[in-house]
């Protein structure tokens, strides 16, 4: 199901920490329905870019238009309601409130009419359903991120932003990760900060690589693997 | 899920201090009495600081706000059904303007903002002096603390009237931290940059508890003003923004029925210590750091039942 058009359109973004562009005017269109990635070294700017497009941050310069809306200047808690969830790169969850609570307030952002069964539904689709009563921080570190992801799915976004989700995993858990990836793809764009290359390869309809707050490249996965340019600066083939 | 709770223990409780009206002793009941409207104060800083995470040390500028409010009013003439109404407006109102601005900080620095405007606040109630009378206070007379039919300057009317005060507090506070947007004070408090990428607004949600805190805290101050028939600037000093924390701490904060046992407690300590000794706070301070010792989370947070501090 690939309705196409674009749903997020950044231009010219730019964010500075003092002296550092972290960010140094990229462009990014992300086409409705695909699974989009964000590849680069350490400290290219990747959660920069992404914290700049979910609002954590507000850019130097640049624009973003979602869902052909000017959305730039609006904080993060509007943009969540907008449609763009975000997962966090270090797990952010609400370690004493129970696994369901967690999902919950998710949920009731949502308005919806059922709030425990869409709860639960949520939890089902990551495999937590039976988790739902303890305390969220007793989970295992994997089932933590798991639940951060089933907290984003509750909000039924448009934009879902995974930042680092497998970070940690087993490979297992990695397995079972990109079965739901594809899952999640079938309803929402998913814009995936990502080390693992065989994660990458696998998922994305679509890769750009940062580097030094720019855009090298962009393309799919195949064009990526060719690029002289990438494999000088990254993949190190 | 249990977050939805049942009310059997809070109207037990409510039936419990009905029956105790009815035969304690009278200057038993008039402790009594006390202690309930000062657990109004106490619960509404639950909200704050138990449900919100909110560490205030202003909440005596909006007790003192409800007093002065009432206390002005009565004496101006004004009935108590109108007095009490705007004392806990009074209250509501400068706690969602200080809240306004304060909320802009957090931790320490929201501390020390919070304690700088009930700061402000006490020092202008001794420079309207020719209408506060500053230090010395007020009495109020008899005439001026009426509800309606009843005498509130009567044992019988004033601990009827401190505990429907304080049932209406006790049941409103149940409501809030059960609702969809007590929930999310608590979200706030626990994780407030999760709740933000959540879709809630971190500042709207803390505006909200200050101000409902400042409306227990202002319904408290004209309640007691009303009741006890005294006005006075010591309500306004720092340790009236300090007491309602220490209740809160010693019944266990995030607990509904928490404040109304810390506050009972404290004072309770206090008047039997004065038996013995002048120096009162020593006693105090004493039963806190045995509290710290032995029971961080207060009398009912240490309970063990309870796994989760989610809700009450």
């Amino acid at each position: 199901m690939r309705p196409g058009g674009t749903l997020l359109e950044a231009r010219g973004l730019a964010r500075a920490f003092g002296g550092l562009k972290a960010v140094a005017g990229v462009d990014l269109d992300l086409a409705r329905g695909e699974v989009h990635a964000l590849i680069g070294p350490n400290g290219a700017g990747k959660t920069t870019l992404v914290s700049l497009l979910c609002g954590r941050l507000l850019p130097d310069a640049g624009t973003i238009r979602f869902e052909g809306r000017d959305v730039t200047r609006q904080p993060a808690e509007a943009r969540v309601r907008a449609g763009i969830a975000y997962t966090f790169q270090v797990t952010s969850i609400y370690p004493r409130l129970r696994v369901f609570d967690n999902v919950a307030l998710a949920v009731q952002r949502t308005g919806a009419a059922h709030r425990d069964a869409a709860t639960f539904a949520a939890l089902a689709r990551v495999g937590l359903e039976d988790r739902a009563a303890e305390p969220a921080g007793t989970l295992a570190y994997g089932h933590q991120r798991l639940l951060e992801v089933a907290m984003g799915l509750a909000l039924r976004p448009r934009l879902l932003i995974l930042d680092e989700p497998t970070q940690g995993l087993s490979e297992g858990e990695i397995a079972a990760f990109k079965g739901l990836v594809r899952e999640i793809a079938a309803t929402a764009t998913v814009l995936l900060i990502e080390h693992n290359m065989d994660v990458v390869m696998d998922l994305a309809d679509r890769i750009t690589v940062l580097e030094l707050g720019r855009t090298l490249a962009t393309g799919t996965p195949a064009e990526i693997r060719a690029n002289p340019a990438v494999q000088a600066a990254y993949l190190g083939a | 899920m249990s977050a939805r709770g049942s009310l059997a223990l809070p109207v037990a409780v409510l039936l419990l201090l009905a029956v105790l009206g009815a035969v304690l002793p009278a200057y038993h009941a008039t402790n009594l009495a006390r202690i309930m409207v000062l657990a109004v104060f106490a619960m509404g800083y639950n909200l704050a600081f138990g449900y919100a995470g909110l560490l205030s040390l202003g909440h005596a500028l909006f007790f003192s706000a409800g007093l002065y409010a009432a206390g002005l009013l009565a004496q101006a003439g004004w009935p108590g059904i109108a007095t009490l109404p705007a004392g806990i407006a009074a209250g509501g109102a400068l706690a969602a303007l200080v809240g306004l601005l304060a909320l802009r900080t957090t931790g320490v620095a929201f501390m020390i903002v919070t304690l700088m405007f009930a700061q402000a606040g006490y020092l202008a109630i001794l420079y309207f002096g020719a209408w506060t009378r500053g230090d010395e206070g007020f009495t109020l007379a008899r005439a001026a603390r009426s509800l309606g039919p009843l005498d509130l300057a009567a044992d019988g009317p004033r601990y009827a009237v401190a505990l429907i005060l304080f049932a209406i507090g006790l049941l409103a506070s149940l409501a809030l931290v059960r609702s969809p947007a007590g929930r999310v004070l608590v979200a706030v408090r626990e994780n407030p940059e999760r709740t933000r990428m959540l879709g809630y607004d971190p500042f709207r949600a803390r505006l909200l508890a200050l101000a409902v805190s400042g409306l227990y805290a202002g319904g408290a101050g004209a309640a007691y003003g009303l009741l006890f028939g005294y006005v006075g600037a010591t309500f306004a000093t720092v340790q009236y923004s300090v007491l309602p924390l220490l209740w809160v701490i010693l019944g266990g904060a995030g607990t509904v029925l928490g404040p109304l046992v810390g506050t009972a407690v404290m004072f309770y300590v206090v008047d039997l210590a004065a038996w013995v000794t002048d120096a009162t706070l020593l006693v105090v301070g004493v039963a806190l750091m045995a509290l710290v010792l032995f029971a961080p989370r207060g009398l009912l947070g240490s309970l063990p039942a309870r796994a989760l501090r989610w809700l009450p």
